[in-house]
């Protein structure tokens, strides 16, 4: 941005194929205020988690995931521009298949799991002692 | 239109307006749609390595745990390190939509510059966990750590690769119509990586330190 005097090859060629894509022009405006929503999102959580603001592990890993939410949501807005007009809705509905994939397999995956460490094997529910670790095959 | 040639200049006046036409209604964009798709699909894989370190992010088989390896103060400067190649790339695409060759590639090295900064902070990290014998052999929850992690770390070192070859492309051909659209697709790429690290830095470094 502060060279902007130099370089100016191509310029009149090729003005009129800026927006070829298809795609809305990205903004600075944009960019910035991406920018500035994702180091907040990102230091907040960070801030959370290094001072042990919230002494409650799991009120705290529920505040720290919806601050990721929040902030990929910033991400696809600002820097990937996602909207529901891109590439006339198709994009959109890929995300929305990916995402009901990753919720599923995320919540199954840990869902199931879970259950089945509590039932199958009660004695090394979570952690094992040096000894029992030695005693694996 | 074959037959209508009833004159060179007339078959010439036709052509250009059948190139004309036929560039119209091109779907410019297919090019970005396929690749938002291939993201999507690498979205899963991630999905995948997120799902199996949520099962075995806590088995340690006796073994150091999240709280005792995590250096969150590094994790933090890895993370504003990879931002900022993420606002300097949007910095670089801006340029690109002036036609500012130059300045655009300047912002391209400044990116590329800020990723390797990233993964050499990331394989530092790895060494030092691997040096005091928690490398990915150690227990589960250190082998799931090691391949998400070492997978995001494989999709920035293809990302440099990627982005150093754009830099030869549009140095020596200027910025193309085709280049341009390499630039974008590189874009989506490099935000998609920025999203993913979102989920491993709250997943796995913020979320292992939790008693």
């Amino acid at each position: 941005m502060s060279a902007h005097i130099e370089s100016h090859d191509h310029h009149d060629a090729h003005d009129h194929h800026e927006h070829d894509d298809g795609h809305a022009p990205s903004t600075l405006k944009g960019y910035m205020m991406g920018f500035f929503l994702a180091v907040v999102l990102t230091a907040i959580p960070f801030w959370l988690v290094m001072d042990k603001v919230i002494p409650n592990s799991q009120t705290l890993a529920v505040v720290i995931l919806t601050f990721a939410a929040i902030q990929i949501v910033v991400h696809m807005v600002y820097f990937l521009h996602m909207n529901t007009k891109a590439e006339g809705g198709w994009s959109m509905l890929a995300l929305i298949f990916t995402l009901v994939m990753v919720v599923i397999t995320l919540s199954g995956s840990i869902w199931v799991m879970y259950h089945m460490n509590s039932n199958m094997m009660p004695g090394m529910s979570h952690e094992m002692t040096e000894q029992q670790a030695k005693n694996l095959p | 239109m074959s037959d209508m040639h009833a004159t060179p200049s007339a078959a010439v006046a036709d052509q250009d307006v059948e190139f004309w036409m036929s560039k119209d209604h091109h779907p410019a964009n297919g090019t970005l749609l396929g690749f938002w798709i291939y993201l999507m699909s690498d979205c899963l894989i991630f999905a995948c390595l997120f799902a199996t370190y949520g099962v075995l992010g806590r088995s340690y088989a006796g073994g150091p745990s999240g709280a005792d390896l995590f250096d969150l103060p590094l994790v933090a400067v890895n993370t504003t390190m990879l931002l900022l190649s993420s606002i300097t790339y949007g910095f670089a695409v801006l340029e690109m939509q002036k036609n500012r060759r130059g300045t655009m590639m300047a912002w391209l090295i400044v990116t590329g510059l800020f990723g390797a900064a990233f993964l050499g902070i990331e394989l530092f990290e790895f060494a030092h966990l691997i040096h005091e014998g928690a490398g990915p052999q150690r227990s589960a929850f250190l082998s799931s750590f090691f391949t998400l992690v070492g997978t995001h770390g494989l999709h920035v070192t293809f990302g440099i690769i990627w982005l150093i070859t754009l830099l030869f492309q549009v140095g020596r051909f200027g910025l193309t119509p085709a280049n341009k659209r390499r630039i974008m697709c590189l874009s989506m790429f490099w935000h998609f990586l920025d999203v993913v690290w979102v989920g491993v830095f709250t997943f796995v470094y913020l979320m292992g330190v939790l008693p």
